[in-house]
């Protein structure tokens, strides 16, 4: 039966699998994407984009609040959060129904089920109808990792699903984890006048982030009324009638926490059961597929891309993967493994984060000469004049070649921001160049120059 | 019927040519076999005769013209009878004399710029407007030369129409260039992996692990008929061209004569005592141990610069460098000319492991063996010329280095000992140094130090 056969299956249509599925449409190939859920996946549906949209409600509620330092004043401001929540999911709905089209733009044929493979080359969908393909990608996602004992119960302990859909306003909220989605839930929740408590179990918030760039973040969420707790564990969550008692071990104790609702965001487990792995050769090593550098499995013909591979858990890295995965598969010739050093990390909380590349600290342990700049919103105009004062960018370089090592970054709209560098970084740009490129006055970006100009000691405006 | 007369080839590699000098001028007769004008080539000075009989009704070339193209008309003969004004100008000639200034054939302008600092486009103009790059001073960053130098330098104001050969072009990142230049590696010959063959750092990193990709196949790989070195060779002499080697040794010792002040101290050093040292422990060394008087050199040199330790320094423009390790590089001659492997931790070596490290060495750099590595980062260099019978010699530094020692032969000299004539084995040193870092007195103490251990070699016991 013709129609059931493929040069290529993707198994999961996220930003993994559906980038992978077009890009592999664009190279001739005839091509099936296997969704169980909705196109566009986590990311687009339950991650990325929906908790944008909230936060840019909380974002405009926390301006105005503040309209008084613009000049203005407003009585009797209020927020639904029924209506927030409706405006994320409208533009997730949106979003998701616009991968559909593009999906049916490049002829890639989409089967509405879950897909399981049946031994390599085989996906059986929905458990009654087979296609073959000679290549398989599984790019199956993941999903929120739960703590024995502390599982999510969808009512009052929550993973990032129920967190984006509450249906009241929590009065008060413990958050546990301080990764990027622990953050911005904290930051969203905060702003809309919850009283946010996180717990986190490493030294500090964010703890991927250069060890700087995270205390700055503790010191400003702090400052916003948010309570956080480090080197500390969750033990117990025990539900009670108005909410949920929290043990939590510190180092200075066990302390009882009490909260309405709980969030678990304590990282991601992938999704590789059901999807017939056991029927293939293909190794799976805590919760996640083992592949090589061109994401090959053990099994030839089968390949896994994005978060069902590990992390770092991000939809650009997935999208990056699938293209190129499916260029290998291709044999396009001149092919470069993905750079896992040069992929930027952007958290969108208040303030928001963004960063690319290696640490101080990472630069240092890899044995790097450094030489580090550092430039303060405080001395860029147009921070001053936005109202967002708070944030500093910094670059670490390596002192004898000049090459750009990482960029941090924490501030007003850094995330807008940091893809300057992670191109500077592709392109292998040193100091001079970036030294040598005009930036645009009055921009924040300005910043970008002068903390590269510091790392040489030659910055203007601080 | 007027007569054209044009450029001469005077050799079959010749494309173009200085018109020198004009011995005739318009309204001359001339006979065949009159010479008419002198013509200058790089390797030559020759004449031009006329092979017809006429009047000189034009000349079209200026005398002193550069570049002016074989075939082109350079003067026009009016026949016997014909009035020399009526005479026009040939259209080629008027072309070939209006870019005689500056616009030599494409062919003859390709310039091999591998060591030049330079942005693509600035040598793109390089090679079409004639100049050389070794003699424009670059005002880019870290000296690099940039589009408007080389318009300065040629007197061109505007980008030539020129039609761009691509094939003239390094694609290379910005860091890729510094790698190699800091690791001398000619970027052109490094096989690119990036997009469209872009040269990438990995690539560099991959040559300086792996090696070049074999002469011949580097040289296919870059256009052979246009980049063929010009075979300039005449019966008066042979014209070999530049090995990259030859060039890295021009442009550093070029580049230390003219920027490093160097200043000389030689001292003659008894060397009885060491010879029979010498005997003594090769009479008792295990089998395959044969130390030699520059090992023993070595070794002293190391041992006096640890004694000296603000004479082990290099200079650098933010400060002073003043090493912790002790490396020392020994100047090898190899065919084509030398190279200077490192003997590392030369102060904390036994004789024997100086000895072995350095026929190790030299072997493989005879053998053109070595890795980068090996060649590149000692602290002082030892340039030994003594079993040549030289007596006395001053080096030149070794940039980045501060100083280097130049060794004579050790030969019997009348010498005054206790007021009275004796015979000892002598070896003039000299040492020449860096005066940015190593002052006169500085200087002096490391070379006494040298000749204390030298002459009582049980002090390298010390």
């Amino acid at each position: 039966m013709a129609d059931a056969e493929f040069d290529l299956i993707v198994i999961g249509g996220g930003p993994g699998g559906y980038v992978a599925a077009i890009r592999a449409a664009q190279l001739g190939m005839k091509t099936a994407l296997v969704e169980r859920e909705h196109l566009g996946g986590i990311c687009l549906n339950w991650g990325c984009i929906p908790t944008k949209a909230l936060l840019r409600s909380s974002e405009v509620w926390h301006l105005m609040q503040n309209l008084s330092d613009f000049g203005m004043s407003a009585d009797n401001i209020k927020f639904d959060i029924g209506a927030v929540v409706s405006r994320s999911r409208g533009v997730a709905k949106q979003l998701s129904g616009g991968i559909g089209h593009l999906l049916k733009k490049n002829k890639v044929t989409v089967f509405n089920g879950a897909g399981k493979l049946d031994g390599a080359g085989k996906v059986v969908v929905d458990g009654d109808k087979s296609i073959t393909a000679k290549n398989v990608i599984v790019a199956t996602g993941a999903r929120a990792r739960s703590l024995p004992g502390l599982e999510a119960d969808g009512d009052r302990v929550w993973t990032y699903r129920e967190a984006m859909v509450p249906k009241v306003m929590p009065k008060s909220l413990l958050v546990v984890g301080s990764g990027a989605i622990g953050v911005e839930f904290a930051s969203f929740y905060n702003d809309l006048g919850a009283d946010v408590t996180v717990v986190e179990i490493m030294d500090r918030v964010l703890p991927v982030e250069d060890a700087e760039i995270s205390a700055m973040a503790r010191k400003s969420f702090e400052k916003q009324g948010m309570r956080i707790l480090t080197e500390a564990k969750v033990a117990e969550l025990e539900l009670s009638q108005s909410g949920v008692k929290a043990t939590v071990e510190t180092k200075d104790g066990v302390e009882t926490i009490e909260a309405e609702y709980v969030i678990m965001a304590v990282g991601i487990i992938g999704n590789t059961e059901d999807v017939g792995l056991d029927t293939t050769k293909v190794e799976v090593d805590r919760g996640h597929i083992k592949t090589n550098e061109w994401n090959e499995t053990a099994e030839p013909g089968v390949y896994a891309i994005g978060d069902v591979t590990g992390p770092p858990w991000l939809a650009h890295k997935a999208s990056h993967e699938g293209v190129i995965c499916v260029e290998k598969i291709a044999g396009i010739e001149g092919l470069h493994p993905m750079d896992k050093s040069k992929i930027p990390g952007c958290t969108y909380a208040r303030p928001q984060v963004a960063s690319v590349g290696m640490t101080e600290a990472a630069a240092k342990d890899a044995g790097h000469e450094i030489r580090v700049g550092k430039f303060p919103f405080m001395g860029n105009g147009k921070a001053i004049a936005l109202g967002d004062p708070e944030g500093m960018v910094k670059t670490v370089f390596d002192a004898k070649t000049g090459e750009l090592l990482g960029a941090h970054m924490i501030g007003a709209e850094v995330t807008e921001l940091i893809q300057g560098y992670v191109v500077a970084q592709t392109l292998e740009t040193t100091e001079a160049e970036l030294m040598h490129t005009v930036f645009p006055h009055p921009t924040l970006s300005e910043m970008m120059h002068e903390s590269v100009l510091d790392a040489y000691g030659r910055a203007i405006h601080f | 019927m007027a007569t054209n007369i044009l450029m001469p080839a005077l050799s079959p590699t010749m494309t173009d040519g200085k018109l020198a000098r004009w011995l005739v001028k318009v309204g001359d007769s001339v006979r065949s076999g009159d010479v008419i004008a002198e013509i200058e080539t790089d390797k030559a000075t020759m004449e031009v005769e006329a092979v017809d009989e006429g009047q000189v009704a034009q000349l079209l070339v200026d005398e002193g013209a550069e570049g002016v193209a074989v075939n082109a008309v350079i003067a026009v003969l009016a026949d016997d009878g014909e009035d020399v004004g009526d005479v026009e100008t040939p259209e080629a000639a008027k072309s070939s004399s209006d870019s005689t200034e500056d616009a030599a054939p494409a062919p003859a302008a390709k310039q091999d710029h591998g060591d030049v600092k330079a942005t693509p486009l600035a040598k793109r103009i390089a090679d079409q407007s004639g100049v050389s790059l070794s003699g424009v001073s670059g005002s880019g960053p870290g000296g690099k030369i940039m589009k408007a130098d080389v318009l300065g330098a040629s007197g061109n104001t505007e980008m030539s129409a020129v039609a761009v050969d691509k094939g003239d072009r390094v694609f290379a990142s910005p860091l890729a260039r510094r790698l190699a230049a800091e690791n001398d590696l000619p970027i052109e010959k490094v096989p690119g992996t990036g997009p469209n063959g872009r040269i990438i750092k990995a690539d560099i990193e991959r040559v300086l692990k792996e090696g070049l990709p074999a002469e011949a196949k580097a040289e296919e790989k870059a256009d052979a008929p246009k980049t063929a070195p010009p075979s300039g060779s005449t019966d008066d002499y042979e014209l070999i061209p530049h090995t990259s080697m030859r060039k890295t040794i021009a442009r550093r010792l070029t580049e230390s004569k003219q920027q490093v002040p160097h200043f000389y101290l030689t001292v003659d050093c008894e060397i009885d005592e060491l010879l029979r040292v010498r005997k003594e422990i090769n009479a008792r060394a295990p089998e395959g141990v044969k130390v030699s008087v520059n090992d023993f050199v070595i070794k002293a040199i190391a041992a006096a610069l640890r004694r000296v330790p603000d004479a082990n320094s290099s200079w650098t423009e933010e400060g002073i460098r003043r090493f912790n390790m002790v490396d020392v590089s020994v100047a090898v001659a190899i065919p084509g000319g030398l190279i200077t492997p490192v003997v590392r931790d030369a102060d904390t070596k036994g004789l024997a492991a100086i000895s072995a490290d350095m026929q190790d060495l030299a072997k493989r750099a005879r053998d053109g063996k070595l890795k980068p590595d090996e060649y590149s980062g000692g602290t002082i260099s030892v340039s030994n010329l003594g079993m040549f019978g030289i007596k006395q010699f001053d080096a030149v530094i070794n940039p980045p280095q501060g100083a280097i020692l130049a060794v004579g032969a050790g030969e019997q000299r009348p010498v005054v000992k206790d007021g009275r004539l004796a015979i000892a084995t002598v070896m003039s040193c000299t040492i020449s140094c860096d005066h940015r870092v190593v002052d006169g007195a500085l200087g002096a103490e490391l070379l006494q130090a040298f000749k204390n251990v030298i002459e009582f070699p049980a002090a390298m016991l010390l």
